[in-house]
């Protein structure tokens, strides 16, 4: 169907959008890796030794390196299975008919509006500062002692935060698919006498796979650079208990001003980013046919 | 009898939805309305929900510490600026892919999403000697080209879900009538990818309004946006929850009152190929 | 100044006929109180300098080091004036990237400025920056709590003498937390606290060799008696709290005693934000008992002006104002001597009506004079600086080292673990970086 002429044409429309991303990837980046190589401190000007591959030994020996590692693994996983457990449910919720759906789902929908920065301030803050926050008025007023989140389950926390933030939009999209459900396949189930939890597993949720990559994919792309809501918050402590791979990176180049470090890190998380995004493909790939 | 159960039903649904509702709303709601509190009653225990003594002082306060209107201005261009100048890039690129697709195009998809991944603290002292170069520090310029170029992936990718589903069929009937290519992406094309670019519009805006690790970390003073504002009320000297209740109402509520009125826009483009 | 007036208005009229000569001079600050006060006070210094208009970049702390280190180091130019601390100016100033200076306006009066603290912020008798204030640690504790208690606070009290005193005043039930210490991570956080107490110990952070000092008693000894006293009487959350968190609790009323920076001196004891104003008392830095230390705490905000600045009298123009005597008095007319900016110039301390304005004067002044950041230590050591080590490799390991600590006391790790971790992190930190060779 199509012609030269247009296919020429599709090149040439598609060209811009290439050439910035490649620019956009590969300068920087090979301005890292050149770094990754030296001895190059900010804070200490003149010298950049070549040294070869001892800013990566140090980063991977690291003992924070496989605490950063396993953390983000934790938060994007943590968050990816509150999100979507979460999110098929009250998309079938908000799927019933009620009264005031709208606002309803204006009220749901809110929270992905919010600066993850404003949102994981209040939350620190407002909410779960042992002294000052609700949580700990409500634990006072029931007559418990008030539990410290951030100290004592620093991770999770930060899982809580992040998983509020994104759970609108994992409903959002897990709505509108459940919406181009075909209502009379699930009337013919729910006269065939099936259960409700059946029609669920067997309807519902296999109508809803692709929905659920999408959300898996657009959400890892974004949990795996986490950062605001833990500078914020934590500072990727206590420990190493809620530093991940971004933070970690961080620390090293823009704390200890390490450039030399911070860009062996920095390479480093681009290669666990590509094995991520190789994963992730695949499983698009089969669910998602483009 | 039945009417009678499924009005029973609907009740349940509704309590039920409403109560779900009102607790994912109400970290926000609590913030406006701490917003309006004395920085004493902010932390008082118990707290007091609507009966404590409404001031405007936080807000006064805030403004007359930062200048609000400058950072909620730039802001505005910044999100805008980049959303527009990646559209632009991006309609024909999802065009081309969406209706000439080539052998390598879903690689080429995946490509420009895996560049998404690359964590931004690798690649900022590079950027930040580049942009030092070509004087871009601090600039509007600068930050509209970031972040056109961190979302350009998401906006490609959501517009190719969307042209996907016109029907090629259309195209093929304004080849037959002999439309050009030209005639073929302007009247026939874009008046039915409007609600797609408008939903990617939207998404883009609010992404790039949030964005917190470029906006913050190559601006000063000129081109700071409210993620710069709201910086510096991150645990200040003494009691500060009232004012940074103050200073985050300010800096959300423009998006959330742009996405609650455009909500229905947003969703119907927010799919991502999610529905056949 | 009728002289100065005409001559402003002559160069206002040129600068309408020339816009060219307005210049724009970016300030980049931190969000404390005193700064922001400042912020709001500016129109004192344009009204005399109508061609200069002022920027500012107002941040966190953590924030606003990264961004202007960034930019100094990488010249960026992004700022023409930078507030920061006494731990930066020496390297910064050795470094060349500050610009010197010797040449500020005649009623400067430099000779004013407090030696110790004029000392911090000099390379080789060159000044790099001016103190905007300054500050040593103290204990401050609350008077009433102490009657109850029935405990008469010595002025100079040992560790042992604060651990009955916290045991004393803790009452959990009505939310008073015996004794409120930094417990957030960070070299200018907990780091600081911790650091200083164990000078106060007779600990150091390195011998003459560079090699860490982690798993000697002393240090055993400071972070044990820490963490003992945190989990016993301390506030929840501890683990979080940094100098602003712990304010907050002792303006409240929580805390029986905090041991922190002299600055809080006039913030708890301001009737406006304080609940407990009329009742704290103040004493030096406590010290271990038979060890001569009590600390060796020695910080100052200051105004430094990058050597890259095009701008360079406009932004001399305006460090000079905002570190000068007319300032404190200026600050004095709007908001009383009390809330002066403590611990740079002698003539504030001279002033009676600052003596009488702010009880917590002599004490402030007497820490201050005490300290020798030549001789953190009893033990002998290769670095200067109280309770930060004066080298560019310390914001990244104290930093480290303070997450470590900062989990000890969250209880996620032990004293021994915390103490051993720090050792093989800054051992491998400074091998790296090529002291121990």
């Amino acid at each position: 169907m199509a012609t030269t002429h247009s296919r020429a044409a599709a090149r040439l429309m598609l060209s811009p959008a290439v050439l910035l991303l490649l620019g956009w990837m590969i300068i920087p980046l090979s301005m890292t890796i050149y770094f990754s190589f030296l001895h190059y401190n900010l804070l200490i000007p003149g010298t950049h030794d070549f040294i070869g591959f001892a800013n990566y030994s140090y980063f991977l020996t690291d003992p924070a390196f496989f605490a950063a590692l396993f953390n983000t693994l934790l938060l994007v996983g943590g968050v990816l299975a509150i999100t979507i457990v979460g999110g098929v449910l009250l998309a079938i919720l908000l799927d019933q008919p009620m009264w005031g759906q709208g606002i309803v789902r204006i009220l749901v929908i809110a929270p992905f509006f919010v600066m993850p920065t404003v949102g994981a301030l209040v939350w620190k803050n407002m909410f779960m500062n042992p002294v000052n926050g609700l949580f700990a008025h409500m634990a006072k007023a029931l007559g418990l002692q008030p539990f410290d989140f951030l100290a004592q389950a620093p991770l999770a926390s930060i899982i809580g935060m992040v998983a509020w933030q994104w759970l609108p939009f994992a409903t959002l999209i897990l709505l509108t698919a459940l919406q181009s459900l075909d209502r009379e396949q699930l009337e013919a189930s729910e006269m065939d006498g099936a259960s409700p939890f059946s029609t669920f597993f067997y309807i519902t949720l296999p109508h809803l796979a692709r929905a659920i990559t999408v959300v898996v994919l657009i959400q890892t792309i974004f949990l795996l650079s986490v950062f605001a809501e833990i500078l914020v918050t934590t500072n990727g402590g206590p420990g190493y208990a809620t530093t991940n791979i971004t933070y970690l990176v961080y620390a090293q180049s823009l704390l200890q001003f390490d450039v030399g470090g911070g860009s062996a890190g920095g390479i480093v998380a681009v290669i666990l980013a590509n094995i991520v995004a190789i994963f992730l493909m695949r499983m698009i790939g089969k669910n998602l046919d483009i | 009898m039945a009417r009678a159960s499924s009005n029973r039903r609907k009740t349940v649904v509704t309590v039920l939805a409403w109560a779900i509702g009102l607790l994912i709303f109400f970290p926000i709601l609590w913030t406006v309305l701490t917003s309006f509190k004395t920085e004493a009653e902010a932390v008082a225990s118990p707290p007091s929900f609507i009966n404590f003594h409404w001031t405007l002082e936080n807000y006064a306060e805030v403004q007359s510490r930062s200048d609000y209107f400058r950072h909620f201005l730039n802001s505005v261009v910044i999100s805008l600026g980049s959303t527009v100048l990646g559209l632009i890039i991006a309609i024909p690129a999802a065009w081309s892919m969406a209706f000439v697709p080539a052998k390598r195009t879903k690689d080429i998809l995946m490509w420009m999403l895996s560049t998404k991944m690359l964590p931004p603290v690798g690649v900022l002292i590079p950027i930040y000697l580049i942009f030092r170069d070509i004087g871009l520090l601090d600039s509007l310029l600068g930050l509209i080209i970031v972040l056109m170029l961190i979302n350009l992936p998401i906006i490609i990718w959501m517009l190719f879900t969307y042209f996907r589903e016109i029907p090629g069929e259309i195209l093929e009937a304004a080849r037959m009538d002999g439309a050009g290519l030209k005639a073929e992406l302007l009247y026939v094309l874009t008046p039915m990818a409007v609600p797609g670019i408008a939903s990617t519009l939207l998404l883009n805006i609010i992404l790039a309004w949030n964005e917190a690790f470029w906006t913050l970390n190559l601006t000063a003073a000129k081109a700071a946006p409210l993620t710069a504002f709201i910086a510096s009320y991150s645990s200040p000297e003494g009691l500060f929850y009232a004012k940074l209740s103050a200073a985050s109402t300010m800096a959300i509520a423009p998006i959330l009152i742009l996405g609650w009125f455009s909500q229905k826009q947003l969703v119907r483009g927010l799919t991502f190929g999610a529905v056949k | 100044m009728n002289y100065r007036a005409w001559l402003c208005g002559a160069v206002s009229a040129c600068a309408l006929g020339f816009a060219a000569h307005a210049e724009t001079i970016t300030i980049a600050t931190v969000n404390n109180g005193d700064m922001i006060r400042m912020q709001k006070l500016t129109d004192d210094f344009t009204k005399d300098h109508p061609d200069i208009q002022l920027e500012w970049v107002t941040l966190e702390e953590n924030v606003l080091r990264q961004r202007v280190t960034t930019d100094i180091a990488t010249k960026g130019g992004q700022y023409d004036v930078m507030t920061i601390g006494n731990y930066e100016v020496p390297i910064w100033g050795k470094q060349g990237w500050l610009m010197a200076l010797d040449d500020l306006p005649a009623g400067y009066d430099r000779a004013d400025l407090l030696p110790a603290i004029a000392g911090g912020l000099s390379v080789e008798g060159k000044l790099y920056a001016v103190p905007f204030y300054g500050e040593s640690a103290m204990l401050m504790y609350r008077t009433d709590l102490a009657e109850k208690a029935g405990i008469k606070m010595s002025d100079q009290p040992t560790w042992t003498d604060i651990k009955a005193a916290a045991k004393a005043m803790t009452d959990k039930d009505n939310e008073v937390y015996g004794i409120c210490l930094r417990g957030k991570a960070g070299w200018g956080e907990n780091m600081a606290f911790l650091t200083a107490m164990s000078n106060s110990y007779g600990a150091r952070w390195f011998d003459m060799d560079w090699k860490p000092q982690f798993d000697s008693p002393e240090w055993k000894a400071t972070l044990t008696d820490y963490l003992d006293m945190m989990k016993t009487y301390g506030p929840p959350g501890a683990s979080s709290n940094g100098f602003n968190e712990n304010l907050a609790l002792f303006q409240q009323g929580k805390c029986g005693m905090w041991i922190d920076a002299t600055v809080a001196a006039s913030f708890v004891t301001n009737a406006k934000d304080s609940t407990v104003a009329d009742s704290v008392g103040f004493a030096q830095f406590p010290n271990k008992d038979g060890v001569d230390n009590h600390g060796n705490w020695l910080w100052s905000w200051n105004l430094a002006i990058p050597a890259s600045t095009k701008k360079a009298d406009a932004a001399k123009a305006f460090v000079a104002w905002a570190t000068s005597r007319h300032y404190t008095e200026l600050v004095a007319a709007s908001e009383g001597w009390a809330a002066s900016p403590p611990g740079t110039r002698t003539s504030l301390y001279e002033n009676p009506e600052y003596q009488k304005a702010a009880p917590f004067a002599k004490m402030t002044l007497d820490a201050i004079n005490s300290v020798d950041t030549k001789k953190p230590s009893v033990q002998e050591v290769p670095y200067t600086g109280g309770q930060f080590v004066s080298i560019p490799e310390f914001q990244g390991i104290g930093t480290a080292v303070g997450q470590l600590f900062s989990a000890a006391l969250a209880g996620n790790m032990s004293a021994d673990q915390a103490l051993q971790a720090a050792q093989a992190l800054t051992s491998r930190e400074m091998t790296k970086a090529g002291y121990i060779k």
